[in-house]
């Protein structure tokens, strides 16, 4: 479970998160929507501590990140924006590597790989150096690379982007399946059909603030809008960096 | 595993499979500094040789004014030649290296006992003539002071009238300390494979890997992040010192090989003083790595990093670049500074001058002590917010 309060963040003058706050339960998906530049990256960042928040709390199930950050970074596994691998590694050593360096001993390292590759279904690359793959296969190694220790939450930073559909189809189901396992699943998008299709609650930020959150039903009774993307828009106030 | 050896270990391995970086370490970094000293040094006693055993050419213009003289010169294995036409020409367009001009008025001077003029048309500006010249000059004086000696018998006056002082030259170098002399490039080179030897490791493990995006996810890892600096330092110092051993060992295989003694001086560089100067140089290594390191982080690139270490390495060798033109008479707190010590130390080893043992346990300990500075200042700068995100 995730419990972010009043998040705030500011570059020079640019206030690139103003006080954003919301949970994200275990065993759902919570979809984080907001058009390019609102904040989703940076609000992100702050939760697995690459930034320190200028106020506010963030609490990974019921660890505070001001007191134990090593301990949230161990209950987080991240697909940070930034999702290069080692190109001059295989994929399965890309994935030992972050797995080793989560204290892994080589027992758990080779069940807990095996069962990811099977479950993203990367078997045949495995044993490739991961210079020129396709931008599938390297989503599907990163995401095998954050998930290696196990993590209660899962932390997706725009998974789908520059993914073909059937890239993006397999990355869906295997995030179907993480909630299935009752994990909780946080992930950030500005296609409002992916978030629609996939939350179980959403989270719309706009500007660097939360201006809507609840379950797709509560979106459409909240603006009165039958249609989920026509919700999103009238929440935005605008339909600049969204995509459908 | 310490996490800090996971990170050595991959990033070892990684490099490894690198072809820039194993050549760029292995092949550049070593190989070439030994084969190019050699060679240098080859060329220098090939030269030199030459010059000296090849008979001397000496065009000469008017010989027939001074037929003793050319049969003289004959008699010392001189190979007199007619001297071109334009005699000024031929020295300016560096034709002929010296000329031997006989003036007219030679032979009445010479019989009326005045001293009678020789002309040698040279260009003091062409180091390349200047051997040539100087045997021309020393043969011609031999001949003046042997006519005047006989003249002065011919007189009943002893010889040691007009040589009132006899200068005699004891030299003090020794076979030893001239191999020095011509080794004080060694320092040099061995400095500059420290630090490159793990320059590109360094720019791959820091600049690269936020460049390729994947620093990011790397410290999102519950490790620290000095853990993580520690070991990137540690592969960079290791890859240092393998370049290092490596070097010494081409040297200590080169060596041999050259024929130095025809410059009559010995070269002390077996492979017990390569172990020595390995162990003296190796503090360096973790020096290099932290101040690559740093600079590394600070880039936002793989090509701007590699421009500030290419400049970066080639300071640390400016100290013994200076000290092999000019030396320096060594002072006890000189190997305090690290170096200027290794340069000093180097030197007495290769040499073969006895070494202080408080000197040689100075100079380790001190730049052991600077590295491990150097090295907790760049663990550090990884701390900072802003050098942890990509783009």
């Amino acid at each position: 479970m995730i419990e972010i309060e009043n998040l705030r963040k500011t570059f020079g003058t640019v206030k690139a998160v103003d006080g954003v706050g919301f949970r994200a339960e275990d065993g759902q998906i919570t979809g984080l929507l907001g058009p390019n530049g609102a904040g989703k990256t940076t609000t992100l960042r702050m939760l697995y501590t690459l930034m320190k928040p200028e106020t506010g709390h963030i609490r990974v199930d019921g660890i505070d990140i001001s007191i134990d950050p090593d301990g949230v970074r161990r209950r987080l596994g991240v697909l940070p924006d930034a999702r290069g691998l080692y190109k001059r590694l295989t994929a399965r050593e890309n994935i030992e590597y972050f797995g080793r360096l989560q204290g892994l001993d080589e027992e758990q390292l080779k069940s807990r790989t095996d069962a990811l590759i099977k479950a993203l279904d990367i078997a045949d690359i495995a044993q490739r150096k991961t210079e020129g793959f396709s931008n599938g296969q390297r989503v599907k190694t990163a995401i095998a690379r954050a998930l290696v220790h196990d993590p209660r939450n899962v932390i997706l930073d725009e998974p789908t982007n520059g993914l073909d559909v059937m890239a993006t189809r397999t990355l869906r189901e295997f995030m179907r399946n993480l909630r299935a396992e009752g994990r909780c699943v946080l992930f950030s998008s500005h296609i409002m059909q992916e978030v629609a299709a996939l939350c179980d609650r959403i989270v719309v930020i706009a500007k660097g603030r939360v201006v809507a959150s609840g379950t797709p039903d509560e979106l459409r009774s909240m603006t009165g809008e039958a249609n989920l993307e026509d919700a999103f828009v009238k929440v935005i106030g605008s339909e600049e960096g969204l995509s459908l | 595993m310490s996490p800090w050896k996971v990170v050595f270990w991959k990033e070892v391995r990684e490099n490894m499979r690198d072809r820039r970086t194993m050549i760029s370490t292995f092949v550049y970094g070593t190989l070439l500094g030994p084969i190019l000293f050699a060679g240098l040094i080859g060329l220098m006693i090939s030269v030199q040789l030459d010059r000296a055993e090849k008979p001397l050419e000496l065009p000469v213009a008017g010989a027939e004014n001074a037929p003793n003289l050319i049969a003289w010169l004959k008699g010392r294995g001189v190979e007199i030649k007619p001297a071109p036409a334009d005699v000024e020409q031929a020295i300016r367009t560096r034709e002929e290296d010296v000329i031997l001009r006989i003036p007219a008025k030679f032979p009445s001077e010479w019989r009326e006992g005045r001293a009678a003029t020789l002309e040698l048309i040279v260009d003091r500006s062409q180091q390349k003539s200047e051997q040539t010249v100087g045997r021309a000059e020393q043969l011609l004086a031999e001949y003046g002071s042997l006519t005047a000696t006989q003249r002065l018998i011919v007189r009943g006056i002893s010889p040691e009238t007009v040589q009132p002082i006899l200068i005699a030259d004891v030299d003090q170098s020794t076979p030893q300390s001239r191999g020095g002399l011509l080794l004080g490039m060694l320092p040099y080179l061995l400095i500059l494979t420290v630090f490159a030897g793990g320059s590109y490791l360094a720019v791959d493990a820091t600049a690269g890997e936020r460049e390729r995006q994947s620093l990011e996810p790397l410290l999102i890892n519950p490790v620290g992040r000095g853990q993580i600096m520690g070991g990137k330092l540690l592969a960079t110092a290791a890859f240092a010192l393998a370049a290092l051993a490596l070097s010494l060992f081409a040297f200590a295989i080169t060596f041999p090989l050259l024929p130095v003694e025809k410059l009559s001086i010995t070269v002390n560089l077996g492979p017990l003083q390569c172990a020595l100067i390995f162990l003296i140089v190796a503090p360096l290594a973790l020096v290099g790595a932290g101040l690559l390191t740093s600079v590394a982080a600070f880039a936002k690139s793989f090509r701007e990093a590699q421009t500030y270490i290419t400049l970066l390495i080639i300071m640390p060798a400016i100290p013994s670049m200076l000290m092999a033109i000019n030396p320096i008479k060594p002072d006890d707190w000189m190997y305090g500074v690290p170096l200027v010590s290794h340069q000093l130390l180097i030197e007495q080893i290769v040499r073969g001058e006895a070494m202080v043992p408080w000197q040689v346990a100075m100079s380790i300990g001190i730049t052991t002590l600077v590295g491990i500075l150097i090295a907790l200042v760049a663990t550090r700068l990884y701390h900072r917010e802003h050098l942890a995100i990509s783009a």
